[in-house]
């Protein structure tokens, strides 16, 4: 099994969501990234999402906008990210990683040069937001073909009819975008979640993990009571901001969110059964 | 009855010209792009649709624009030119249409679909301003609020257009994003329409996008070759030697070229913005001096670096600056059926003044590009061959960056 199928398991067995953890690499420096990692892993993440930043990034609000350019302005590159990639590994070998971004700095060698670099640095995943299943031969088959496991996106506005099409190639696990919107903006009314992950799960077996707007660790405990895994990126990437710009250590501010949101998802469902 | 040998049957079932278009969007955008499609189709199949839309162009756009035989800029260049050369060159009067550009043709098709989709609010992308004041233009018509995004950097260079919009009634957003032109405009246009797809549909201005859009701005565009075909063949009984039409995004080019594509005989000439010159790197030549990558929907030639990071695109003129090109011109690129060159700031600069003087018309920055290219080409071909070249815009919009550009305060 993948490294994220095990993860998944594991939580599931241990009767909670996974924990997952987005962050831009290289913001705000490739140098910095290394102990941001590891404070994600240390305050109680599950899975590691490690931003690829580019100039572009069309699916993303201004907190996200900003650290991928903070960390195109640090000198950022593709290598870097896959140093910072394979550094992890080593240090941290059952812990799932998974490459999040857009198309074009995927694709830019090649999908088989980039699907098999993955695969030997020790990438679990990808997750690209520009590449649907319609132009799945992009990206898919080089991923499948060198066992990266390619994480689809399934929105509000993807109906029973597409969800077959989103599932098919999909792999390590489905990634619920609870809006129809952008990274860092508000978050769905509890009720549309719950409805749309039961729908979710009644087409799929892979675990459904929900995120776009979880920022507090009330909202992921709500989460984490009816989804297999939340996600949280934004509020993690603001705490990175804000600890920079103050002069201070951005490591720090990052363990000190993640253990809160890591308590919160560890503890949802038997809280709400003693309540 | 299948067609062979047709250039004109493109894209595929995807969205694909050979390797290029397609829709690289994200997942909440897919159902609704599928769905413009879908109704695209309905729309072109539908007599009503086709009638309202001819009777726009006729009466609210000034369609047939004029095709204009300059016979002083074709005598001006023909003294410099070695005997017996100089070709006849024709100009596409769009900057003739109301709004000054050939923006609306596709703006008026947009919004006719917009509304039988039952959308209720319009958003646009705009560089020089043009397309964001087409798409003003036609939201007032239409009844429709409409939020312009353009770069921030573009609302300082055009602030005349950004008045004509705000005028119409459009909220004009200033995006201060990356490079905070057009592309970031883009972006923050697909923000909005993302958060927003359940009421809102997105005008783009130009032949690129995800699919259906290239294919759709380019019929809508189409007119422009249509109506040229027939007036050449009124006025000289024949088709023309080539074509020349400025590249931003491609619409007016495709729009001119597309009609003439199964026509051997006919070539075809793309200008592309070289800004201070290609070896410089603050060009605009997304095919001279690019690669293809995926950009903005669609799988296209891009300006970008190694690690496919967009590059900024610079030209003079607004409009051109745009870091990609639509999908079908990279594909027309690539099996040789269109020529693709460059012309400098300087260049385009001269041929702006060279029209104002020989023909009494000031011309927009960009079309002034082609005609730079016209002038170049005129002095190489035949005196009996004849040129169309598209003049897609006039230049009132560009008066302020021209005066800078020449040293004159006003
Ligand atoms: C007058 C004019 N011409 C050309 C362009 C470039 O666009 P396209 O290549 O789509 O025609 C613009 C864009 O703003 C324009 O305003």
């Amino acid at each position: 099994m993948s490294r994220l199928a095990d993860t998944f398991a594991a939580c599931a067995k241990e009767g909670r969501a996974a924990l997952v953890t987005f962050v831009t690499g290289g913001d705000p420096s490739p140098a910095a990234t290394p102990a941001i990692l590891d404070a994600l892993v240390a305050g109680g993440a599950d899975v590691i999402e490690l931003g690829m930043p580019f100039t572009d990034p069309m699916a993303d609000g201004p907190a996200i906008q900003q650290a991928d350019i903070r960390s195109l302005q640090a000198g950022t590159t593709t290598r870097h990210l896959l140093d910072i990639a394979k550094g992890f590994r080593a240090r941290h070998p059952t812990v799932p990683l998974v490459l999040m971004g857009y198309a074009n700095p995927m694709v830019r060698r090649g999908a088989q040069w980039f699907a098999e670099t993955c695969a030997e640095v020790g990438v679990d995943g990808v997750i690209c937001v520009d590449i649907p299943p319609e132009e799945d031969d992009m990206l898919g088959a080089a991923l499948r073909a060198a066992k990266v496991d390619l994480v689809r996106l399934a929105t509000p506005t993807t109906d029973a009819a597409r969800l077959p099409a989103v599932l098919d190639g999909c792999s390590g696990f489905l990634y619920y975008v609870s809006v129809a919107g952008i990274t860092g903006m508000q978050q769905a009314a509890q009720t549309s979640i719950e409805q749309a992950v039961a729908k979710l799960k009644a087409g799929t077996d892979l675990p459904v993990a929900v995120g776009f707007g979880v920022r507090t660790p009330d909202q992921a405990a709500a989460i984490a009571r009816v989804a297999d895994g939340v996600v949280v990126g934004s509020a993690i990437v603001e705490a990175i901001a804000e600890a920079h710009e103050a002069g201070q250590d951005p490591a720090v501010a990052v363990r000190s969110i993640v253990s809160g949101l890591s308590a919160a998802v560890q503890t949802a469902r038997t809280r709400e059964q003693a309540a | 009855m299948t067609i062979a040998n047709t250039l004109r049957a493109q894209p595929d079932a995807r969205g694909h010209f050979g390797q290029f278009g397609g829709r690289y969007v994200a997942e909440t955008l897919m159902p609704l792009i599928l769905e413009l499609e879908k109704e695209y189709r309905r729309a072109k199949a539908d007599p009503a649709f086709e009638a309202e839309l001819d009777w726009l162009m006729k009466h609210y756009v000034g369609r047939p624009s004029p095709l204009y035989y300059a016979e002083r800029l074709t005598e001006t260049i023909r003294q410099s030119a070695p005997a017996g050369h100089g070709a006849k060159i024709y100009l596409k009067r769009d900057e003739l249409n109301h709004t000054g550009a050939h923006k609306i043709n596709n703006c008026v098709g947009q919004i006719l679909l917009a509304v039988r989709m039952g959308k209720t609010r319009i958003i646009a992308e705009t560089g020089a301003g043009q397309h964001g004041v087409a798409t003003a233009t036609v939201a007032a018509r239409f009844g429709l609020p409409c939020v312009v995004y353009m770069g921030a950097r573009d609302v300082e260079r055009q602030s005349p257009n950004v008045f004509r919009m705000k005028l119409l009634g459009a909220e004009v957003r200033a995006v201060e994003s990356g490079s905070r032109t057009l592309k970031d405009a883009m972006n923050e246009a697909l923000r909005d329409w993302v958060a927003n797809v359940h009421d809102t549909f997105y005008i783009i201005g130009t032949a690129a996008g995800p699919h259906p859009y290239p294919e759709l701005v380019r019929d809508f565009q189409s007119v422009i070759g249509h109506e040229a075909k027939a007036q050449i063949m009124e006025m000289e009984g024949r088709l023309p030697d080539l074509l020349v039409a400025a590249i931003g995004g491609g619409s007016n080019a495709i729009g001119l070229f597309h009609p003439f594509l199964d026509d051997p005989d006919v070539a075809m000439l793309g200008i592309e913005a070289a800004g201070h010159g290609l070896d410089t790197g603050a060009h605009a030549a997304s095919l001279t001096g690019g690669e293809p990558g995926v950009l903005h929907g669609n799988r296209t030639f891009l300006l970008q670096d190694e690690d496919g990071q967009i590059t900024e695109g610079h030209s003079i003129s607004a409009g051109l600056d745009y870091p990609g090109i639509g999908p079908e011109h990279s594909w027309l690129h690539d099996i040789g059926r269109v020529t693709y060159e460059s012309v400098t700031d300087r260049e385009a600069l001269d041929a702006f003044q060279l029209l104002c003087r020989t023909e009494g018309i000031i011309p927009a920055l960009e079309p002034s590009h082609a005609l730079s290219a016209v002038a170049r080409k005129a002095r190489e071909m035949k005196a009996d061959q004849i040129i169309i070249a598209n003049l897609c815009g006039r230049g009132d919009k560009d008066i302020f960056t021209v005066a800078s550009a020449l040293g004159v305060a006003i």
